[in-house]
């Protein structure tokens, strides 16, 4: 086997323990003029096909309008960019396809159809078919000639999707599986030629997945569901009767459907992280449109310090959330390549690539979708009354953000699986987290080094800072786990306040590092306003930190131990106290000025 | 048929205008650049037009290095292969002349552009060009459509529309709805970078330098005056704004 040089030189997860270099990652000004040809085509598309007609998807009274849209966006490509070349698509990589979900993120109830298609509906097929499956469907799915659902959930099913109760039956020939059941939430239902849908064969324990073709028969489905967002997106409960799929389009090894459905939903979760990066921009730019052009008192509310200070914490979370993600993304490319180098086959690759880091997946999807209700909210506020008004795009920008939470894995249980990965890999000694723990313990007995770094360089104070909030989550998660051994599980609240500052700490950390990197190259001057949104968002992720620590720490532990922490967690979540009113108002004016998201 | 569309890169429209070196230059800085638009709507009907009836299709620039991105999106809509003469556009005479030099040797059948670029409006490179080479040009077209060595055209006119044929070649300056906007595809995109982009050097000098750039004045005030009032209205225009 050749030697190659290993670009993975970071795990999933590691950043817990491990100091990053800036040079190390990826930033959305690594991108190069033709993926940004490609997101450019991405958001004309957006512009001049889907956003006159928002009102028209959302009311529309069948899917003509959506399946023309999807045709349209299948004739442009974007429908195939994450599929190989042999099978029609357009091979590109993992942070490429990020960037495209970001550039479609800002089409409501188009962009869900787009993300459900080419995501949890077409990977399954792409990673886990067997030759003659991808060279049967990839092209149809890759060109929007067919649409493709996702057949998961049930009504007692949702994010315990193992109980599915639909079944599977081989029939009497040994020809077909004979699939019965019933499915909810499918989104594309009402179009979609093909389902990628999830059974039980006989009495098994765990799901098979299988790729049933609308004309197999046996399918029926109750009208379009009433929602309070996405309106124009389809769902529909569908009903399986009698379904006859053909045993050979059994996708995957029997019982091999939840590994499916779990690694599938990792680069959703991602991928959402994008979309909502791009949401997200579209929200700002609006907001600021309408500041600027809203007039009170003799002036523009973007005038005012209560709307600049709105404008720049916008401005700044998404600059934050957009640095983490595409860090995750080169990643996983890294680690898809280092894979491939090594003889793995290309499927297995990129499955196994995000696999690698799962944990980021989940927590930039909650950073991600909280960050885009967080703009929503403050949108509609700065539309003050007629944000409330359904004339005004805020109504539908805040209805439609609010799924985000909820699909692709609820909020709550991706902190979980976060939390849980990290522990679940410590254990197993990938994650060097134990003796990193200890040592901290150690740290927090000892006195306090009040020594003066001297060195020199960029963010020196600052990457001592981002240590000490790795240093606060070792403690806390050392002593919770040491405390409830087994039953750590068992301390949802706990965990969710560990999921809090570790998202946190990525987040911080990333965007850090790509303001270091962005500084190397153009020099400092040229980088204020990106160092201003560094150190906002820094200051805040430390006080939540500080805020989660405090709150994970106080639920279990008494007497000395609680004192002894508190004072760690006062020592790890010190910052400098900066001027962050100013720091918020260079950045607003820059977005008033530009009438855009200011980056 | 061979068709040569001349692109120009201009600033976004929603881009900010300042000027540098004592307003001598304008300041590139932080603006983006896109097709002109024009020349958008020429290079779409030129990519349907080949469709239609074969050949091959040229974009042209007469900018500099900067101008690329804009070059290879007009080869991701669909253009086969690009030529940039690599220097400042000064002036129209100096752009006209170099689109002038390269077309007399190449024997376009059609040299479509722009109506105008949408930094300086001038509005006459393609009057300019028909002329260097001795061959027709019309303005602004809206249509066209072509039957052998014959064009038909619709131009607009004031307060109307005029149809007319005239024979290949021609030079045109076009807007729309002579095509339906393009937005490049993926596959167009992934192949731009294989299309041929050559950079010549310019003949000749720029006749003209700018000696400053001045932006319009901001807009003051506005004041309601009623109907009723119309008397003073006129004092005002002739003692406030001295227009009459």
């Amino acid at each position: 086997m050749t030697i190659t040089a290993n670009k993975a030189s970071i795990k999933g997860g590691e950043f817990l323990i491990k100091d990053i270099d800036a040079s190390q990652i990826f930033t959305p000004e690594d991108f190069t003029e033709e993926q940004q040809m490609i997101a450019q085509t991405c958001l004309d598309f957006l512009r001049t096909e889907v956003h006159p007609r928002l009102d028209e998807i959302d009311y529309a009274k069948n899917t003509d309008l959506m399946v023309e849209l999807m045709d349209k966006a299948g004739e442009l490509g974007l429908l195939g960019t994450a599929i190989p070349e042999e099978y029609g698509g357009f091979g590109m990589n993992f942070n490429t396809s990020m960037l495209v979900a970001e550039a479609c993120g800002g089409g409501h109830s188009f962009s869900v159809a787009l993300s459900a298609h080419t995501g949890i509906g077409t990977l399954p097929i792409l990673y886990y078919g067997n030759e003659e499956q991808k060279a049967k469907y990839l092209p149809r799915l890759a060109s929007g000639e067919w649409k493709a659902a996702y057949c998961l959930t049930e009504p007692d099913a949702g994010s315990d999707a193992n109980s599915g109760k639909t079944k599977a039956v081989l029939s009497e020939d040994g020809k077909h599986y004979i699939i019965n059941g019933q499915k909810m939430w499918i989104t594309n239902g009402g179009f979609a030629d093909l389902f990628i849908v999830f059974a039980k064969i006989d009495a098994d324990k765990s799901l098979t997945a299988f790729i049933v073709e609308k004309d197999f028969g046996g399918i029926t489905m109750n009208e379009e569901e009433r929602k309070m967002g996405i309106k124009g997106s389809s769902t529909r409960q569908i009903f399986f009767n009698d379904c006859k799929v053909p045993v050979e389009n059994q996708l995957y090894t029997r019982e091999g459907g939840f590994k499916i459905a779990v690694n599938i939903l990792n680069i959703g979760r991602i991928k959402l992280a994008s979309a909502v990066v791009g949401a997200s921009k579209g929200i700002i730019g609006k907001a600021v449109n309408y500041a600027n052009e809203r007039k009170q008192f003799g002036t523009s509310i973007s005038n005012f310090g209560a709307i600049k200070h709105k404008i720049a914490e916008m401005n700044v979370k998404v600059f934050a959330s957009e640095s983490a993600c595409y860090r995750a993304g080169q990643n996983i490319d890294d680690a898809i390549e280092d894979l491939l180098a090594s003889g793995v086959e290309s499927s297995q690759a990129k499955l196994k690539g995000v696999e690698q880091f799962a944990i980021e997946c989940a927590m930039l999807k909650v950073h991600g979708s909280e960050i885009l209700d967080f703009i929503v909210d403050e949108g509609v506020q700065i539309y003050g009354g007629m944000g409330f008004s359904a004339e005004a795009p805020m109504d539908r920008a805040y209805r439609d953000s609010r799924i985000n939470r909820i699909f692709e894995g609820t909020n709550e249980i991706n902190r979980l699986l976060s939390v849980g990965t990290v522990v679940k890999r410590a254990m197993k000694g990938e994650i060097n987290l134990m003796p990193a723990a200890m040592e901290v313990g150690k740290e927090i007995m000892a006195i306090p080094d009040f020594s003066i770094s001297d060195e020199e360089g960029i963010f020196v104070a600052e990457k001592k800072v981002i240590k000490n909030m790795k240093k606060a989550i070792l403690m806390v998660a050392g002593a919770a786990l040491q405390k409830f051994m087994m039953k750590f599980e068992q301390e949802q609240e706990i965990i969710m306040n560990l999921a809090d500052m570790m998202i946190e700490l990525y987040v911080a950390e990333s965007t850090l590092l790509r303001v270091e990197k962005l500084i190397t190259v153009r020099g400092e001057a040229a980088c204020a306003l990106q160092k201003d949104a560094a150190l906002i968002y820094l200051h805040s992720a430390v006080e939540k930190t500080n805020n989660a620590g405090k709150s994970a720490i106080t639920s279990f532990a008494e007497g000395d131990e609680l004192r002894v922490m508190l004072m760690g967690l006062k020592r790890f979540t010190k910052i400098e106290p900066m001027n962050l009113k100013d720091a918020r108002r260079r950045i607003a004016e820059v977005s008033i000025e530009k009438n855009s998201y200011a980056f | 048929m061979k068709i040569l569309v001349c692109v120009t890169s201009v600033p976004d429209t929603t881009a900010k205008i300042s000027f540098t070196d004592g307003d001598t230059k304008f300041n590139k800085a932080g603006v983006t650049y896109i097709t002109g638009p024009y020349d958008d709507y020429a290079l779409s009907r030129a990519v349907e037009l080949k469709e239609q009836h074969g050949g091959t299709v040229t974009v042209l620039n007469v900018g500099e290095a900067d101008a690329e991105p804009v070059i290879r999106k007009c080869l991701a809509i669909g253009a086969d292969d690009a030529i940039r003469v690599n220097c400042e556009a000064t002036d129209s005479y100096f752009v006209a002349t170099q689109i002038a030099n390269i077309a007399a040797q190449e024997k376009y059948d059609l040299i479509l552009m722009g109506r105008e670029s949408i930094d300086f409006n001038s509005g006459v490179v393609h009057g300019l060009v028909a002329e260097l080479l001795g061959i027709p040009s019309l303005s602004p077209v809206m249509k066209l459509d072509i039957e052998g060595s014959t064009a038909k055209i619709t131009r607009e006119i004031e307060g109307g529309k005029e149809n007319l044929e005239a024979s290949l070649p021609l030079v045109l300056g076009c807007q729309e709805p002579i095509a339906e906007w393009k937005i490049p595809n993926m596959r167009g995109i992934m192949t731009a970078r294989t299309k041929p982009l050559k950079v010549i050097e310019p003949v000749g000098e720029g006749l003209t330098s700018t000696d400053k750039y001045e932006l319009p004045a901001p807009k003051g005030a506005c004041k309601m005056i009623l109907a009723e009032n119309a008397e003073e209205l006129i004092t005002l225009l002739k003692t406030e704004a001295k227009v009459l």
